[in-house]
């Protein structure tokens, strides 16, 4: 009964032909529009909640002077930032200073286009959209890389260091936890594998994936618990020391810009992206990235920072052996049920994931410690 | 196959979003892990001592505040201490209470930020500093009650207290004695058994006891290591021999344990000051002294125990109205002096964390 | 409480150890030699019934034809205290032995002592400025600086 009501909502909503309205460059047109348009003003709402947020949560006020409720402080540190004078370090390699903010920043954007807005509403709908998403999304870490480097500052290269080493232990378990999200939902394509969590959100049936997933990309992104690549209090701003101006403005943008993206690839894949009554889908889309990120500012403001080689540990120790037992066990479920998983399946995924936590984190050790030093 | 690594020397430099005030650190680094480091201070001496010279005896207090500024009325009373014992001044049963009331709201006061900006080199996004600072603010607007300031007192004179307490002042104390606990526990429930915090401070820089005694440690880090030493106990000033309190001693000399030792340090101070807003008597508030002291030459050392440790004051007196010498022991500078081999082959961020542990203000470093 | 040793018998006890050490045996303090500053510290670090071992503070006086340092010391296992003192004369180049060795607390005092009043401390592993830049010339807390 559960899956015909469903059944009567995808077929309500009949999905969009992939060249609508017709034509693929008015189709490109007006996607890049939207994508746009979600992407700023999701990243300006973001900010804005993350202060109000923070200040709350933190027994003060956030931001409330500029404009009503503070909603346009964003607006008010754009206009700030693009009024600062540009310098340029002397001992910087021109070139390579000039480029890393801009290929920091486009890869941001371009994961958003095969994320639907409501039934086969992408820019492109390809067939392999998870495997573009993991990609185009790790090319960020080039242009960090290419910041620490060319400041000429030791502390820049220090954040740097630090980050391509996290981003790249840090796409194991994500892979990992999409792979079994892939296997369940049977397809790349992120409309596909909404339109496949027909009953239940993908969230229940693989609730390990989803807390892999989410620990892995605030790591990813960045964020505290895991935000040592710019930890303010340690090696002053980390990569991004140097930068000033407009292509500072870019590195913050880039920043919240990753965690729109990260957010929406949670909602969509683990949250039902579209799906849900009444509304219009696009507006379930952008409460569920809403709630996605404001668990991360949640675990932001309560948690400490963890340091470099714990992180490591993390990644490696933890989270991969987690992803690759949690990738057996969906592939065994898959392989006895290839009609489609029984409901009641939840519930023992549940508790077998919850179990298998409990289990890795009693024999987990957080190794490091002190080196000899001669 | 070993790869051939390089170290390379960082400043972290007088000004740094962690170092507690004007510190300055050449620190080698070997990739992420510290193989030298050289401290160097002085960016906040104003030569206190020097200046002492030239002031009477009642006026080098305000110089007193400005050393550890966090902790002035301690400050100030170690002080008085020391010129009471120079000149054979006695001090009245109220200004006795009343100086303890304020020490100990001081120490918690102190310890609430020493606290909060470990949290800070932790990486808790200032959360538990903030809520921290909203309870220094309650016993901050206790101090300003009494003495119109809200940093730097100057409110302890040889033979007493300059002021004395406003009729609302007791009320006050007792609602802010009410709920301190609760927000204590608040804090203990979210850090104490934080498996994050327990990863960056279990463990991480130890100092042994041996080298905690050798090199003149006091406060929370002589009492980190295990070493249960606390002037308050071992040579009782002022009237702290009638009360009864606990001092509370760590296992293994590493950042978890000098943080709950502050946290314990806090709650032993409310028992004090609750012990005392119930005994207090009325009465004079300072003892008949004169605007100038003239104490008989000789000498003198008057020490207390200050949130960050023993803080005296050596004073030389040649029968004229300053003082001949002034020599002020600080326990940061003391505490400081095992933090090269305290560090020496953690990580970067490890650094951070020992030094945060310290708790040091560079205003009595440099003096 | 910490008691004070009484200084005369202490005094008594070093003379006997070390003949000619003490000059002089006050109420409150002991004053040694200069020469065996290091053999008498020594003494009262390692000696059993003594056991000094945590050094509080050292204090430098100038009285313009010497100099005077003071060293408070403290036993935290019988917890008693002693005031040791002593001179030196001369105001060009005063040096004393350095105790660091015994106690690493003398560490950065001893500095400042070179920084601010001038006396070298020989056998200091670090005898270099610690309040006051490298460069600085003179010693600020002498009674005739700048005067």
């Amino acid at each position: 009964m559960l899956t015909g009501l469903s059944n009567n909502f995808v077929g309500h909503m009949k999905a969009l032909p992939p060249d609508w309205p017709g034509n693929i460059w008015w189709h490109w047109v007006i996607f890049t529009v939207i994508i746009l348009v979600f992407f700023l003003g999701s990243v300006i709402m973001f900010i804005y909640m993350e202060r109000r947020v923070l200040g709350k949560m933190q027994a003060r006020l956030g931001p409330n002077r500029v404009g009503p409720f503070g909603l346009l402080q964003a607006i008010a540190d754009a206009v700030k930032v693009l009024m600062k004078e540009m310098v340029t370090p002397a001992n910087a390699d021109k070139i390579v200073y000039w480029l890393a903010p801009a290929v920091t920043f486009a890869p941001v954007v371009m994961v958003l286009a095969v994320v639907p807005f409501a039934n086969g509403a992408s820019l492109a709908d390809l067939n392999i959209g998870i495997i573009y998403v993991v990609a185009i999304s790790s090319l960020s870490s080039i242009g960090v890389f290419m910041a620490g480097w060319s400041s000429s500052n030791k502390y820049s290269m220090l954040g740097a260091m630090r980050m391509v080493a996290a981003v790249v232990s840090y796409e194991m378990p994500i892979v990992l936890a999409l792979a079994s999200v892939v296997l369940i939902a049977g397809s790349m394509s992120l409309n596909e594998i909404v339109i496949s969590q027909q009953s239940y959100p993908m969230l229940l049936m693989q609730p390990l994936a989803f807390f892999l997933m989410f620990i892995a990309g605030c790591a990813e992104i960045n964020r505290s618990p895991f935000d040592l690549m710019e930890a303010d209090s340690e090696i002053v701003a980390g990569f991004h020391t140097e930068y000033t101006g407009m292509k500072f403005a870019l590195f913050y943008l880039a920043e919240y810009g990753e965690a729109v993206v990260m957010s929406t690839i949670i909602a969509t894949v683990f949250l039902g992206g579209w799906r849900g009554p009444f509304l219009p889908p696009w507006l379930w889309l952008i409460l569920k990235v809403f709630f996605v990120f404001f668990l991360m500012v949640w675990t932001r403001t309560t948690l400490p920072r963890v340091r470099i080689d714990q992180l490591m540990s993390l990644a490696w120790k933890f989270l991969f052996p987690l992803g690759l037992i949690n990738l057996l066990l969906s592939s065994l479920e898959v392989l006895a049920y290839p009609d489609g998983i029984p409901w009641y399946f939840i519930f023992a995924n549940i508790v077998v994931g919850a179990a298998l936590v409990m289990l890795m984190s009693r024999f987990y050790k957080v190794g490091g410690g002190r080196v000899a030093v001669g | 196959m070993t790869l051939r690594t390089e170290p390379f020397v960082i400043n972290m430099g007088p000004v740094h979003p962690s170092t507690h005030g004007v510190f300055r650190m050449r620190v080698t680094l070997d990739g992420e892990v510290v193989v030298n480091l050289e401290p160097i201070f002085g960016y906040l001496h104003r030569g206190i001592e020097k200046l002492a010279e030239e002031r009477t005896y009642t006026g080098i207090i305000p110089l007193t505040d400005r050393l550890d500024y966090v902790a002035s009325m301690t400050n100030n009373l170690a002080y008085c201490l020391s010129v009471e014992k120079l000149a054979g001044i006695t001090v009245p049963e109220r200004a006795e209470y009343l100086r303890v009331i304020m020490s100990e709201l001081q120490r918690i006061a102190a310890h609430l930020i020493s606290v909060g900006s470990f949290f800070n080199d932790c990486g808790a996004y200032f959360t538990p500093f903030l809520y921290m600072f909203r309870e220094r603010e309650r016993i901050v607007d206790l101090f300003e009650m009494v003495t119109g300031q809200r940093l730097l007192y100057n409110y302890m004179r040889p033979g007493g207290v300059s002021q004395d307490i406003p009729e609302e002042f007791l009320p006050a104390l007792q609602e802010v004695l009410k709920q301190m606990p609760l927000y204590i526990d608040e804090y203990e429930r979210l850090l104490k058994d934080n498996e994050i915090l327990y990863a960056r401070a279990r463990g991480v820089g130890i100092l042994t006891k041996e080298m905690a005694v050798n090199i003149g440690a006091s406060g929370p880090v002589l009492r980190g290591c295990g070493v249960k030493w606390d002037i308050r106990k071992v040579d009782p000033y002022s009237i702290y021999d009638r009360f009864e309190f606990d001092v509370p001693v760590g296992t293994q000399g590493d950042c978890y344990d000098r943080y709950r030792v502050r946290i314990e340090e806090m709650k032993q101070s409310l028992r004090i000051v609750e012990q005392a807003a119930k005994q207090i008597p009325d009465g004079p508030i300072r003892s008949d002294v004169p605007q100038l002291i003239r104490p008989p030459a000789g000498e003198a050392y008057g020490h207390l125990e200050a949130p960050t440790g023993e803080v005296g004051f050596y004073l030389v007196s040649d029968g004229s109205i300053a003082p001949y010498r002034c020599h002020i022991r600080a326990p940061s500078l003391m505490n400081l002096t095992a933090l090269r081999d305290m560090i020496v082959g953690w990580k970067v961020q490890d650094l951070i964390v020992i030094f945060g542990s310290f708790a040091i203000t560079m205003g009595e470093v440099d003096r | 409480m910490t008691t004070s040793l009484k200084a005369p018998e202490i005094g008594k006890q070093i003379q006997a150890q070390f003949a000619g050490a003490v000059i002089e045996a006050t109420d409150t303090a002991v004053m040694v030699d200069s020469k065996s500053l290091l053999n008498v510290m020594a003494y009262l670090k390692n000696t059993a019934g003594l056991d000094f071992d945590y050094m509080t503070t050292i204090t430098a006086v100038d009285y313009f034809q010497y100099f005077e340092v003071i060293y408070n010391l403290v036993s935290m296992v019988h917890n008693h205290s002693l005031t040791i003192k002593t001179r030196v004369y001369g105001r060009e180049n005063p040096s004393l032995p350095s105790v660091v060795s015994l106690w690493r607390s003398a560490d950065h005092q001893e500095r400042e002592i070179y920084d601010l009043m001038g006396i070298t401390f020989e056998g200091h592993p670090n005898m270099k400025r610690i309040v006051l830049w490298p460069e600085f010339k003179g010693h600020p807390q002498r009674k005739d600086y700048l005067r």
